[in-house]
């Protein structure tokens, strides 16, 4: 494939938006891991929520 | 299960467990396909081969305002019927909103380089994209350092519906103001102007992205009710100490 003389620019584009997408997942990812820890954590605790107390 | 049902976020986590897998996998199989269809695309007779820039530039400029109008539904949700749900998707929607609007402002600068000889020029629709990011920053700002969650998702709702405004300027800026940017060649009347060689690569990615859209909204809007969950037990506890 020819990218023809700016291909700089065509490889910068999609480098970026690689990045991005590779951001936003990693955001996902990890503030899920974080979340469902700290979830855990409380847990274990014995904190419980007021909805969870009552079933 | 009625839809009604879903707006109990426990129901709604056990839906976002069970279709998640399923839209990534999905997501994965049309952006295959798609960057395939689009290195195979044919340079443009004008452009050459920065064509292959618009794969990415329109379907994340569509994605930075469909963004924005989720949030607008979900602002209206916020303040009119003061639904929790809906405010955890204004809230989850906005960090991928303002992604893919940078990513459509810097491609389209990269791509504006080659083709216009210029990364920006401040015309109509470049600076109705900036402002929409800028509104994207703004209410982030308003929901992530706001002391109160709740008073920082209403303003962040108002900042929303205010600048919904911004919506069909971006649109028919290139229609309403002499701009360098082109005007609609995809969605206007009397059909596409792109030839098909490029329109169906074109649509693939923007359906690619769409699903990798959504898939990060509901799995940042699970995030957002686990972190509830954390901040209601802390705050359970902190009760309980203080009892």
């Amino acid at each position: 494939m020819n990218l023809g003389p700016h291909a700089d620019f065509i490889v910068a584009a999609y480098a970026v938006t690689v990045f991005v997408v590779a951001a936003l997942i990693a955001w996902v990812v990890l503030d899920h891991s974080a979340q469902r820890r700290v979830l855990g954590d409380l847990e274990e605790r014995g904190v419980t929520r007021r909805s969870g107390r009552s079933r | 299960m009625a839809v009604i049902d879903l707006a109990n976020p426990t129901r709604f986590l056990n839906l976002v467990n069970r279709v998640l897998p399923w839209l990534a996998g999905a997501t994965l199989i049309l952006f295959a396909v798609g960057l395939y269809r689009a290195m195979g695309a044919p340079d443009d007779y004008q452009q050459g081969a920065t064509v292959k820039i618009m794969f990415l530039h329109v379907p994340a400029a569509w994605l930075g305002m469909m963004g924005w109008g989720l949030m607008s539904v979900a602002a209206l949700g916020t303040l009119v019927w003061r639904h929790p749900l809906a405010d955890v998707a204004g809230k989850a929607a906005a960090p991928i909103g303002a992604a893919f609007t940078f990513i459509c402002l810097v491609t389209g600068s990269l791509w504006g380089r080659p083709t216009w000889g210029t990364y920006w020029v401040w015309d109509a629709r470049l600076t109705s994209v900036l402002v929409l990011f800028l509104l994207y920053l703004g209410v982030l700002a308003l929901y992530w350092t706001a002391e109160d969650p709740g008073r920082g998702s209403r303003a962040a709702a108002v900042l929303t519906l205010v600048g919904a405004v911004n919506l069909p300027i971006i649109k028919f800026s290139v229609d309403w103001w002499n701009t360098l940017h082109q005007p609609a060649s995809i969605l206007r009347m009397g059909g596409s102007a792109i030839d098909p060689s490029i329109l169906t690569p074109l649509l693939i990615m923007a359906a690619a992205f769409t699903l990798l859209f959504f898939a990060l909204h509901l799995a940042a809007m699970r995030n957002e009710i686990l972190r509830r969950r954390v901040r209601a037990m802390r705050l359970m506890r902190a009760q309980e100490v203080h009892a």
